[in-house]
């Protein structure tokens, strides 16, 4: 008996020995780019092909000319670009889907299931197949020129945000409707309850939407690239870092490129990280029942 | 068309066009023509003038321009672009001839006008019906003021809804129907039709299904290649996931956080920034190949032909996609892994089922059943990937160099090549159409039996 629980002991801590290990080699698998960008962006040779594996010379220098060289690839100026694009279409779209979401969750009008069918059927076109027409559009608006470029990509990123209303009203249909009529009988019109019963609710949600609309900017390039076409000076971070791995800049750019890879990585994945938690909220609802 | 009419009973009102015109007074008829003529008869002169100046400005707009550009809208513009020998300044100066897609988008634009001036036009009439019933019934009339008010209140949907469809009318729909008249023309680098194009119906439909071409057989190798990809994509991130949960999700494996930490740290790097990352890697001379080689498990100057070779770039895509899309699996199985009720499981200990057995009748049933949806609308994303294909290998290699697909181009980057590089812009627009028939045939079908769209319509 004694032999037997032994031995069941052993072969339990073998499969836990395996398991780690494969976890271990896979883990490592996962990780490996990560690392491998961190030391790109502090390698002192230049240049993408390496014939080693670790770098030989640490050095700052990739960080501080991403910032100081301005002549060819004006990188704090993407930044500022993108920072700027960010938060206006983020204030935009974050009142546009909640207002969204509020209205076809709490009320009760005629164009509400024909607006939800038209969201999911226009969800089935390929995203960008419409780009090329926005661009005729913002073109013949006068938006496509200069400074007015930074507009048109608000309004490109906002636009259509209010069609993304799905997880934001299903966190308020968790909302009880009890609530509201409570309010109601207090004599709340539905724009009192709006703002002082169900966004203040809706904290976990409200984050949700607002760090995904601000994080859009930054992870998009193809609208962008699009759109700003050949005006340099409004180009955004993500066309930037696509630009460094071009055949002409990548020998000079690449461990520049590493290095602002790894600055705009920082933010987003902290972003990214609290995210995670609220998404988690946000799905499984507000005031419980 | 059961799709667009509303339900009875959501906002059901007994004020309706047909009833206006069919029993309404004189006054209210008239409003048919004159907007807001049955609000002044019943003395609501500020929503009366708001409906007058609508309809005065609509007139004016059509007049100007609307009524030219539904004529253009036509012929798509037939003057050419001219030279004409200037005598007094002695240069060439070129007269602008018609140019079709501004013609195009015009001329849609103003159908999309008028579309919304018919709605203004029920509403008035409506308006003005119901103004008049509630005065035969001695029921007092709101003030403008009132109804202004309103929009707080019963009426808040109306105020709420009208930015964001204004916004998505014009760079949602208006682009989309915009591109799906692109499918029915010559707008087309091919025989120099850029500038000014024609209607052909439904030429180039038969022009892509003609699979003797070399545009059919191409978009017939490309088909077959997304609906592969789409379908490995899907399951192998699903499947790879769901063992991943189930192995850190095991009662003995220590450190859970940390395990799950190092896969989600991968997938907190933006996207486009870790596929560059990988592409670079897996170039000729890039990290992977270099590693091999201090290893010694290929040669100095050998290389392995991840992007270079057309079997090899399909099954490098795949598993690079397995790379990134596992993290975000990962994070929403383990979540659904740790909601089934462990009753289930103590109960199938007793009965004496071992870990095979459970996982077939306890884990895996459960799990298809709650992650349905997801994998229908992972699919959907799959089909329409544009970032993977288009970061990782831009579609190379290109082994046929007559066709305008490489071997691993998907429906949605082939598009994106034949619209922005090569200015085929009808057969892109083809393209997307047919891709948007092939997932809405799958997902109405799928979301139509789910029990999430009986429950709650819509999703």
């Amino acid at each position: 008996m004694k032999d037997k629980q032994k031995s069941a002991k052993a072969i339990r801590r073998r499969t836990n020995i395996i398991v780690h290990m494969i976890l271990a080699i896979l883990a490592a698998i996962w990780v490996f780019p990560v690392l491998w960008v961190i030391m790109t962006s502090f390698r002192g040779e230049r240049g993408s092909y390496v014939s080693t594996f670790f770098p030989q010379t640490y050095t700052l220098d990739n960080y501080v000319r991403l910032f100081t060289d301005t002549t060819i690839l004006n990188f704090p100026q993407m930044f500022m670009n993108t920072l700027i694009i960010a938060i206006c279409s983020c204030i935009l779209s974050s009142f546009y889907v909640l207002s969204a979401s509020f209205c076809l969750s709490r009320m009760r009008f005629r164009m509400r299931k024909p607006y939800m069918n038209m969201a999911m059927i226009l969800g089935l076109f390929p995203g960008f197949m419409s780009m090329v027409a926005v661009y005729f559009i913002l073109k013949a608006v006068g938006l496509t020129e200069g400074s007015l470029i930074r507009l048109a990509l608000i309004l490109c990123y906002s636009g259509g945000a209010a069609l993304g209303f799905q997880i934001c009203k299903g966190f308020f249909d968790t909302m009880p409707m009890a609530l509201d009529e409570a309010a109601r009988i207090d004599g709340c019109t539905r724009w009192q309850i709006f703002t002082k019963i169900t966004l203040p609710l809706s904290k976990p949600v409200i984050v949700y939407t607002v760090l995904t609309a601000f994080i859009g900017p930054w992870v998009d390039f193809i609208f962008a690239k699009v759109i700003c076409r050949a005006n340099s000076d409004q180009y955004t971070v993500a066309i930037g870092l696509w630009k460094m791995l071009e055949k002409e800049y990548i020998d000079s750019w690449y461990t520049s490129f590493a290095a602002g890879a790894v600055l705009i990585s920082i933010p987003i994945a902290i972003l990214f990280l609290k995210l995670q938690k609220y998404y988690v909220d946000g799905m499984s609802g507000a005031v419980k029942g | 068309m059961k799709l667009f009419t509303a339900k009875p009973g959501e906002g059901y009102s007994p004020y309706t066009c047909t009833a206006a015109l069919a029993q309404g007074s004189t006054a209210t008829r008239l409003s048919a023509l004159i907007m807001g003529f049955g609000s002044f008869a019943c003395g609501q002169t500020a929503k009366g003038l708001l409906y007058l100046a609508a309809e005065l400005a609509y007139i004016a707009f059509m007049v100007r321009y609307g009524l030219h550009n539904l004529a253009m809208l036509i012929t798509l513009g037939t003057v050419e672009q001219q030279e004409v020998w200037d005598e007094a300044q002695q240069v060439y100066l070129y007269v602008q001839g018609d140019q079709s897609v501004l013609l195009l988008l015009y001329g849609v634009a103003t159908v999309l006008i008028t579309v919304l001036a018919f709605l203004v036009w029920r509403g008035s009439l409506k308006s003005a019906y119901k103004a008049e019933c509630l005065k035969k019934e001695g029921a007092r009339l709101n003030t403008f003021r009132e109804d202004l008010a309103t929009l707080l209140d019963e009426n808040l949907h109306r105020l709420l809804m009208t930015p964001p469809m204004v916004f998505i009318t014009a760079l949602t729909i208006l682009p989309l129907i915009f591109m799906i008249c692109m499918a029915f023309t010559n707008y087309s680098k091919i025989d120099n039709h850029l500038v000014l194009f024609d209607w052909v119906g439904l030429d180039n439909f038969f022009a892509l299904f003609d699979s003797n071409s070399i545009l059919g057989s191409t978009f017939g190798s490309v088909l077959v290649w997304t609906l592969v990809w789409a379908v490995f994509a899907t399951f192998s991130n699903y499947i790879f996931g769901m063992i991943l949960a189930l192995i850190i999700n095991r009662p003995d494996t220590r450190c859970k956080g940390f395990w799950r930490f190092c896969f989600v740290l991968s997938s907190a790097v933006p996207m486009f920034v870790s596929l560059l990352i990988m592409r670079t890697m897996l170039q000729p001379n890039g990290a992977v190949n270099v590693l091999l080689r201090s290893l010694g498990l290929i040669g100095a100057t050998e290389s392995l032909p991840f992007f270079t070779d057309p079997t090899w770039a399909r099954v490098t895509v795949i598993v690079i996609n397995i790379w990134v899309g596992v993290p975000y699996t990962l994070m929403q199985l383990t979540g659904v892994l740790q909601n089934i009720p462990a009753e289930l499981y103590d109960a199938a200990k007793v009965d004496g089922a071992g870990p095979v057995r459970t996982f077939f009748s306890i884990t895996l049933p459960y799990m298809l059943y709650v992650t349905t949806p997801y994998l229908i609308s992972a699919f959907t994303g799959n089909v329409n990937n544009f970032n993977v294909i288009y970061l990782l290998s831009g579609g190379d290699p290109v082994v046929d160099l007559g066709s305008t697909a490489g071997s691993t181009d998907l429906l949605v980057t082939w598009l994106y090549k034949l619209t922005i590089d090569k200015q085929y812009y009808n057969i892109g627009a083809v393209v997307g159409i047919m891709t948007f028939i092939i997932l809405s045939i799958g997902a109405l079908f799928t979301y139509r039996r789910s029990k999430s769209y009986k429950e709650e319509g819509g999703f």
